[in-house]
């Protein structure tokens, strides 16, 4: 709650940053409308206007303010037209429709988590598998930072193209790309998590004579919880971004990426900025649990979340 | 006492390759420490104490010399679980209260759930922290924190317990009351102790036998056996017998340094 307060207010500079920015935005879209319908507007030839910044002509045409907020198919749409799109489309609408932005967010979500399991269970056997065997220490790491270096945007084609070829679709192909954007901060994030007891510590095991087994069951796993969890965090928001990615270049018809083609290419934009509302939601949403759930999982192993 | 020999040191000799050239660890250490001693190893950073003690517990190799214990190799004998070790830091699990702690060794050597209940009790009063057992480290003080690493190398009945400074981040006040209970718990326990320490009051308060130590090549200097009776109470410190032997071992750790 003690975090209510700062994260209001940058939601609030944020949101006023973006009301005043309408104004310039749409100005030029409102003066030909205005024109339109007979209202004066100075400059008053559109190839004239075209000289003048958003900003310029928002200064000589005041008394066209309020329409900048209305238009139909603004440039830049407002927060409360926004609103009214995510309203219509998550509550109004039945969730199995497809204009219902909850069936959209259902088919991205499912491929994120997915893909989430996947890349999770992959990074945790990679990292195990680097901690404990010098060969692949030695060899996966340059890998992982290499496979993150190449632009998923060129990937994710390929990838949904080249699986669709092998008679694979749908739901697995955009999970694929979701798990090879999660495995790595867990790869990460184990591999410190699972290193990090102390000398000592493995020392008191080795007087103990306890098994390499024994090892990893009683020390470097318990150990390695508090990294896992900061991995997880970081893995859940990469993986919705990679399902997002994945719908864009294959003209998918379902799903959050979907949703902001279609509002791009149908000049649409309050369709694109509800999906990408939505998207940003269901993102914090998952960070969200996952840190209910670290915390929780933490003062039961007597640890503080930090 | 009987003269049954626990340890046994002969020749030993260890050399560490550095980036810096060759580190003469130990050079030709001869010592041998009887069942039920209480052995304190004293000297200077560098002089090889704690390099000693870990080859005692099979945690270092000797590049020369013979090493046994209880008639073992060391790593025989860490095999036969023949050691209890306490480090400088407690290094309790955070994520395991007191008792899981103490369990923990229990748990890798196997012993049967009730088994280990009872023995997690019988060790826990013995360093007083009965009713601290499901309490978690984060919630007791260093001192406790130690008592609880000791309760932890008794658990499994070794009969000989290698402390490595083990009051060395404590205060003076707690170090005092836990050297105190140390003793008691050794005369209840007939254990073979190895103590390493830098603090002559300290060493000269708890031993039966001081090894003195120097540095470059670490070595032993002086072996002395303590005149004091076994029973001991805090003011001994103040008695002659206990001056007397202070001196001896300050005298010891000036030779060594003299040499270098």
């Amino acid at each position: 709650m003690k975090s209510l307060l700062p994260v209001m207010t940058v939601i609030g500079s944020i949101v006023l940053f973006w009301i005043v920015s309408v104004v310039p935005m749409n100005m030029h879209l409102t003066a030909d409308l205005a024109q339109r319908q007979d209202i004066a507007v100075t400059p008053d030839t559109p190839v004239a206007r075209q000289d003048y910044s958003g900003i310029g002509l928002a200064l000589r045409n005041t008394h066209l303010f309020g329409m900048t907020y209305t238009l139909d198919r603004p440039r830049l749409p407002s927060p409360h037209q926004v609103a009214v799109e995510m309203w219509d489309t998550i509550f109004m609408k039945n969730v199995t429709s497809r204009r219902s932005l909850v069936y959209h967010g259902w088919v991205t979500l499912s491929a994120t988590l997915l893909g989430f399991a996947i890349g999770t269970g992959l990074g945790i056997l990679l990292a195990v598998g680097i901690v404990y065997n010098r060969a692949m220490d030695m060899s996966v790491m340059p890998w992982a930072i290499a496979s993150q270096t190449i632009p998923i945007l060129a990937l994710a084609p390929m990838i949904i193209v080249m699986l669709g070829s092998i008679g694979i679709q749908g739901l697995f192909p955009k999970a694929v790309i979701s798990a090879y954007l999660s495995f790595f901060p867990v790869v990460v994030g184990m591999v410190k998590g699972l290193r990090s007891p102390d000398a000592m510590q493995l020392d008191l095991l080795r007087t103990y004579y306890a098994s390499s087994t024994q090892a990893f069951w009683k020390l470097r796993l318990p150990a390695s919880v508090p990294y896992l969890f900061a991995s997880l965090k970081i893995g859940i928001s990469a993986s919705l971004v990679g399902a997002i990615v994945a719908e864009l270049p294959t003209g998918a018809r379902a799903g959050f990426g979907a949703r902001m083609l279609v509002g791009d290419q149908y000049g649409q934009p309050m369709v694109t900025w509800a999906a990408l509302f939505a998207a940003a939601i269901t993102a914090a949403t998952l960070v969200g649990i996952f840190s209910l759930v670290e915390r929780w999982t933490l003062r039961r192993m007597g640890m503080q979340a930090t | 006492m009987a003269a049954e020999t626990t340890i046994h040191a002969q020749g030993l000799n260890l050399t560490f390759e550095t980036n810096d050239g060759p580190v003469h660890a130990l050079k030709d250490v001869n010592l041998e420490i009887n069942k039920g001693e209480f052995v304190s190893f004293i000297g200077p950073s560098g002089c090889g104490k704690t390099t000693f003690l870990r080859c005692i517990a099979g945690l270092e190799a000797p590049t020369a010399g013979s090493l046994t214990v209880n008639g073992m190799t060391p790593e025989e004998a860490r095999m036969a679980r023949a050691y209890g070790y306490v480090f400088q830091a407690a290094g309790l699990y955070p994520w395991r209260t007191i008792g899981g702690n103490i369990k923990l060794p229990l748990e890798i050597m196997g012993f049967s759930n009730a088994e280990q209940a009872e023995r997690v009790k019988r060790v826990m009063d013995l360093v007083d922290l009965a009713g601290f057992e499901k309490k978690f480290p984060w919630q007791l003080s260093g001192g406790m924190q130690q008592r609880a690493s000791i309760a932890r190398a008794l658990a499994f009945d070794a009969d000989i317990l290698l402390m490595d400074e083990p009051f060395g981040a404590l205060d003076e006040i707690v170090r005092d009351h836990l050297n105190e209970q140390l003793l008691q718990l050794w005369a209840r326990t007939e254990k073979t102790i190895g103590f390493v320490t830098h603090s002559i009051p300290e060493a000269v308060y708890l031993s039966t036998k001081i090894v003195v130590m120097s540095p470059r090549p670490g070595r032993i200097t002086d072996v002395i056996d303590s005149p004091l009776p076994k029973e001991r109470p805090l003011d001994i410190r103040d008695s002659a017998e206990f001056i007397a032997v202070a001196h001896r071992v300050r005298d010891g750790l000036r030779a060594g340094h003299v040499d270098v």
